[in-house]
């Protein structure tokens, strides 16, 4: 028999086969771009510069990306995002919650909420600017209901101000989706541990602590902390509404400047990096945290199945006194 | 006792109802204001407030300049140009993957897998500082395939979706088609494809709606008036006409349009896909 007629080999042609084209495109798009950015980070150069023409320059652009009073307080801002982020999963579980209940009209409810999230980033860029602008939607609403116009901050000029609104643009933006996500999670727990819960008169705020809260409790974590990583890339709000002014210069917008403005691509990449090492940090103690946390789980999850034992066992009680 | 029941369940039940209007008008609010001006003549838009709706609810010469303006047809064609080869693509390439990967074992597969989980880590606007050197040495900037070949090779998420949904196809259904005297292609093509269908869709659909409204690196790459896509059309406003609110606004719902007729007819599949790809990730 010829090696390529036998089963492995059969294997390995389609293995090869299947495996070739996507493992070039990312490659490609992702490991040789990798590389070569790490290499970067250690040359003053820009797009133009010949290869020979590159001058090292060692750690200089690493020491810069923590000296330069602009990358610096661009990486700052995260904090804005990483508080709004925190907010609209607190909103986005509160909604969850609400809506998994039995609601009229719980489908447009859910429908309005998430639609926010399939509308391009500068489509939603225009809808800000037009809706912040001074005496335009907001201010008009606001006073709709009894402020002075005077009393009003410009939303998108005043620093006190303007990076919470565009914060509240990217919790507009995403708390349907996590509302979506959540409402998936609570609906895959078993229905008949609802109805064990308020047959023995649990009320719904005991029903969200007691049920909900523990089943979900993964995907809340893996969200909360997805969340501070991407609050740490905060890039599209500043970048389509502000372009970045008036203190509004996200680490990402700084960099997305430095590279393709000023094209400082040594730079760039080295804030690139830096960003990178931070991730890959969350990451790690994410992995970390989570070990911790389903070590937990298991003595939880015992007690958990001990509590719907027991509840079943007193329901079937209850049926048979009934009798 | 059965009073104060009775009242408590009203108050959450109005609570409820509260907060759930609450939160659905202000996700809705700024489209709603962006509806009403676009219906407005520039006088009206002038004269009366933002909130007040338009007097003629079919003026549509706001979308009708706003279209041509932006040259919206164009960006249209280019845009279903660059999603239907992206998705095709990014199907047939991620559905394989997902096959070869969840089938066998192989020196390297979960090699490839955490390349592939480590890739999803590294933010892609981040990455465009270095490709985009790359994509200028290949000469792939200003090119329409060019954005659509990068846009294929950064795609995760849709693997996961795949390898998720391979998991729950019954590996005795390729045994009987080997024993049947079937190759590996065709227990790709004739059982795994036509089973992962669902998948397919809801990938579809996800990335669908990725690709559409996809615009960091469609305005890097894609430079030229005539090769822009929707997204990218709708710079066209920025600058001189950046007061024109009630042409933008039109602009703005035209190219959201789409995405809302999306919306309405596949509400179900967007959903567990939204759900199916973040237990995973």
């Amino acid at each position: 028999m010829k090696w390529h007629k036998t089963r492995k080999g059969q294997q390995a042609i389609v293995i090869v086969c299947f495996v070739t084209v996507p493992l070039l495109l990312l490659m490609l798009f992702t490991y040789i771009p990798f590389g070569q950015m790490v290499q970067y980070s250690f040359f003053k150069m820009n797009y133009l510069t010949p290869p020979d023409k590159r001058e090292f320059v060692g750690f200089k652009n690493y020491i810069d990306v923590f000296t330069r009073d602009d990358c610096f307080k661009a990486l700052k801002l995260s904090a804005y995002y990483c508080v709004g982020a925190l907010f609209q999963l607190a909103l986005a579980l509160f909604l969850a919650t609400i809506l998994s209940f039995k609601v009229k009209g719980g489908n447009v409810f859910k429908g309005m909420m998430f639609f926010p999230y399939l509308i391009s980033g500068i489509a939603i860029g225009f809808i800000f600017k037009f809706f912040y602008t001074r005496g335009f939607v907001f201010d008009s609403i606001l006073q709709m209901i009894g402020f002075d116009l005077e009393n009003l901050p410009y939303w998108l000029k005043d620093q006190r101000v303007n990076n919470w609104s565009l914060v509240a643009t990217s919790v507009w933006r995403y708390f349907g989706q996590n509302m979506v996500l959540f409402i998936g999670a609570i609906m895959s727990v078993d229905a008949e541990l609802y109805e064990a819960a308020s047959l023995d008169g649990a009320n719904k705020l005991q029903q969200f602590r007691h049920i909900i809260l523990p089943s979900i409790k993964t995907i809340v974590t893996l969200n909360v902390i997805l969340s501070i990583t991407g609050s740490l890339s905060a890039f599209e709000p500043p970048y389509v509404i502000t372009g970045g002014g008036n203190g509004t210069g996200t680490y990402f917008v700084i960099m997305n400047e430095i590279a393709h403005v000023t094209q400082k691509v040594g730079l760039a990449s080295a804030m690139a990096v830096v960003l990178l090492i931070i991730i890959f940090v969350c990451t790690i103690l994410q992995k970390a945290f989570f070990k911790y946390v389903f070590r937990d789980a298991d003595s939880t999850d015992e007690s958990y199945s001990a509590k719907k034992a027991r509840k079943s066992r007193m329901r079937l009680g209850r049926k048979e006194s009934g009798r | 006792m059965k009073i104060i029941n009775a009242v408590k369940k009203q108050i959450f039940n109005i609570l409820k109802y509260f907060f759930l209007i609450f939160f659905a008008l202000v996700a809705v609010v700024p489209v709603v204001s962006c509806v009403f001006t676009a219906f407005k003549t520039a006088d009206e838009y002038q004269t009366t407030s933002v909130i007040t709706p338009p007097s003629n609810w079919l003026n549509f010469d706001n979308f009708v300049k706003a279209f041509q303006t932006a040259n919206m047809g164009r960006a249209f064609l280019n845009s279903l140009i660059v999603m239907v080869f992206v998705l095709a693509v990014s199907v047939i390439v991620g559905t394989q993957l997902a096959y070869v990967l969840n089938r066998f074992e192989f020196l390297g597969n979960k090699l490839i897998r955490n390349l592939f989980l480590f890739a999803s880590l590294l933010p892609s606007i981040a990455m465009q500082v270095s490709v985009y050197k790359i994509m200028s040495s290949l000469e792939l900037v200003n090119h329409l395939y060019g954005y659509i070949i990068m846009m294929c090779g950064t795609d995760v998420i849709s693997i996961y979706i795949f390898i998720q949904f391979m998991e729950n196809i019954s590996p005795s259904l390729d045994e009987s088609a080997i024993i049947d005297g079937a190759s590996y292609f065709q227990i790709y093509w004739k059982i795994i494809r036509p089973l992962l269908r669902p998948a397919v869709v809801t990938s579809c659909i996800l990335k669908g709606v990725a690709v559409y409204n996809e615009y960091y690196c469609a305005n890097l790459y894609l430079m030229d008036k005539r090769i822009r896509t929707i997204s990218t059309s709708l710079y066209t406003f920025v600058g001189p006409m950046g007061s024109q609110y009630n042409l933008i606004c039109a602009g703005v719902l035209i190219s959201l349009f789409p995405a809302l007729v999306v919306f309405i007819l596949c509400q179900k599949q967007i959903y567990s896909g939204i759900t199916a790809g973040a237990v995973k990730g």
